[in-house]
């Protein structure tokens, strides 16, 4: 059988939620780098002393999360006022709802849901006739349709300097629907658990899952384009 | 021998390790044999692996001053209210 059509069959589908997100702003962003970042085995310490009204506590989380709040409410949001609304909305709730934090997951993970659901209503008014959900049933398409068969480089960002692949890696996943951008940075960029990743989204863990195998797929396949060892033709299914 | 589709649906397990031992050696056997799913397996491991270089990222200035100031505000109005 045509390893094209075995593709095909296997890669049904494009979020119905993708349809729910407009085309907006790139959500690239420019600038400042946050400080690096601490381990998270003070991170209890830190919201408890927070709790007992330690500012500089709760200004340290602020610093180590900030940027990756930020990312997310753009991913899901993309645009720039509503990112930066959500981020401070979600920090300023936090704040204010520390005493519900009991610490059974990472204070990240907590954030990102009060992130997300935060981007999530702001989505909402966008588009007051309709729910907004991460949760989407997924229709059949061709979003994970393996389009290019070609080996890489064995180092292939060594063939780029640090900006041509910081520039050719953002450009990949913004093209990404926000789901699968929010998905993949989740859990392959910022390395949380498919559970972890589920709990915070509010997703089942095979939703996650096949969400990030089609994130991975659709990034692997616009990598390729760059990455794919010289000399060497793309065998192409489609 | 797995077919490709059934190689693609555990992709995502198999590149976690997630996936158990009888499982694992099907699919090993099967990447052995297809020289397309290897690729796939491979470049899809690379992708991985090149955004997890990624991984700090970047916050405008203004967007930080605004936020750290609006924390600020809360902080205060919430100490002098207590």
């Amino acid at each position: 059988m045509a390893l094209q059509m075995l593709w095909c069959e296997v890669t049904a589908c494009v979020g119905a939620l993708a349809l729910l997100w407009e085309n907006g702003a790139s959500s690239k962003m420019a600038t400042e780098s946050i400080p690096v970042e601490a381990p998270v085995d003070d991170e209890l310490e830190l919201v408890n002393s927070a709790r007992r009204g330690d500012t500089a506590a709760f200004s340290l989380l602020v610093g180590r999360y900030e940027g990756k709040i930020f990312r997310l409410a753009m991913n899901i949001t993309q645009n720039r006022e509503d990112a930066e609304d959500v981020l401070q909305e979600a920090f300023l709730k936090a704040y204010e709802h520390l005493d519900q934090f009991h610490g059974n997951s990472k204070f990240y993970t907590w954030i990102v849901r009060i992130a997300v659901n935060q981007a999530l209503m702001k989505l909402r008014k966008r588009r007051s006739d309709r729910a907004v959900s991460l949760d989407e049933q997924i229709d059949t398409g061709e979003d994970t349709v393996i389009r290019e068969i070609a080996a890489w480089d064995p180092d292939p960002e060594e063939q780029f300097s640090r900006e041509e692949l910081h520039e050719i890696l953002a450009g990949a996943i913004d093209e990404l629907a926000p789901i699968y951008k929010t998905v993949f940075t989740l859990r392959d960029v910022d390395g949380l658990s498919t559970e972890e990743t589920a709990e915070a989204l509010d997703l089942s863990v095979p939703a996650v899952k096949s969400r990030l195998l089609r994130a991975r797929l659709q990034l692997r396949d616009k990598l390729t384009r760059f990455f794919k060892r010289k000399g060497d033709d793309a065998f192409a299914y489609m | 021998m797995l077919t490709c589709k059934e190689f693609l649906a555990e992709l995502t397990d198999f590149l976690d390790e997630k996936t158990e031992a009888e499982i694992r050696g099907k699919l090993e056997r099967h990447l052995a044999e297809c020289p397309n799913c290897w690729v796939v397996c491979d470049t899809t491991r690379k992708t991985i692996q090149v955004y997890k270089g990624m991984s700090q990222c970047t916050i405008p200035e203004d967007v930080h001053s605004r936020l750290m100031a609006a924390v600020e505000r809360k902080m205060a109005a919430k100490d002098s209210s207590s």
